[in-house]
């Protein structure tokens, strides 16, 4: 049953990989890219149960805060047009 | 009892892929950001919760159970904030709200 939890996941991220590279403004990928990051996260976290490695768990915690590490860096960007000083 | 804990741990995984999916078909077929915002907070909210509380029903030690509460937290906490910033950034560039 994890591994249909992990096929649901995959076509969702597909999906959410469509509209990142269609998206017509900068901010549909940025939004793609953040829940691309937390459905990624639970994918781990879901591996982690199917291969019977809870390890993977660590793995699942580090992403999750290189992504919001990641989209509010790009935001500030796109917001004022620098990283600030 | 393990019987009813794999059931109901199994219902809860099914019902955050399925979710997951709905948010996913959402962030594809909305009309513009601004809704898109919110079908993506259905996968990222619904979905979360439902996969990690599964998984939290299988964990076979406290350590697991902890970091999978870790995880949860992360994600309830970051993924509203973030999704906050991008609509005001959205906003603050100009991005104007869809009509019919």
């Amino acid at each position: 049953m994890f591994a249909a939890a992990s096929a649901a996941l995959l076509a969702a991220l597909a999906l959410m990989l469509v509209r990142a590279v269609l998206g017509p403004t900068v901010f549909d990928r940025v939004l793609a890219m953040n829940t691309i990051g937390t459905l990624a996260v639970l994918l781990l976290a879901v591996i982690g149960f199917l291969t019977g490695r809870p390890d993977f768990l660590d793995l699942a915690i580090v992403y999750g805060l290189l992504n919001i590490v990641g989209t509010i860096a790009v935001l500030k960007f796109f917001r004022h047009g620098s990283l600030g000083e | 009892m393990s019987a009813i804990l794999d059931i109901a741990s199994w219902a809860l995984l099914v019902a955050g892929g399925l979710a997951c999916m709905v948010g996913a078909l959402g962030l594809l077929r909305m009309p513009d950001f601004y809704t898109r915002i919110h079908a993506a907070s259905v996968s990222d909210a619904v979905g979360a919760g439902l996969i990690l509380a599964g998984l939290l029903l299988q964990a076979d030690s406290l350590i697991v159970a902890l970091k999978l509460a870790i995880v949860g937290l992360l994600i309830f906490l970051t993924s509203p904030a973030a999704t906050h910033a991008l609509a005001r950034a959205a906003l603050h560039r100009g991005l104007e709200p869809w009509k019919r």
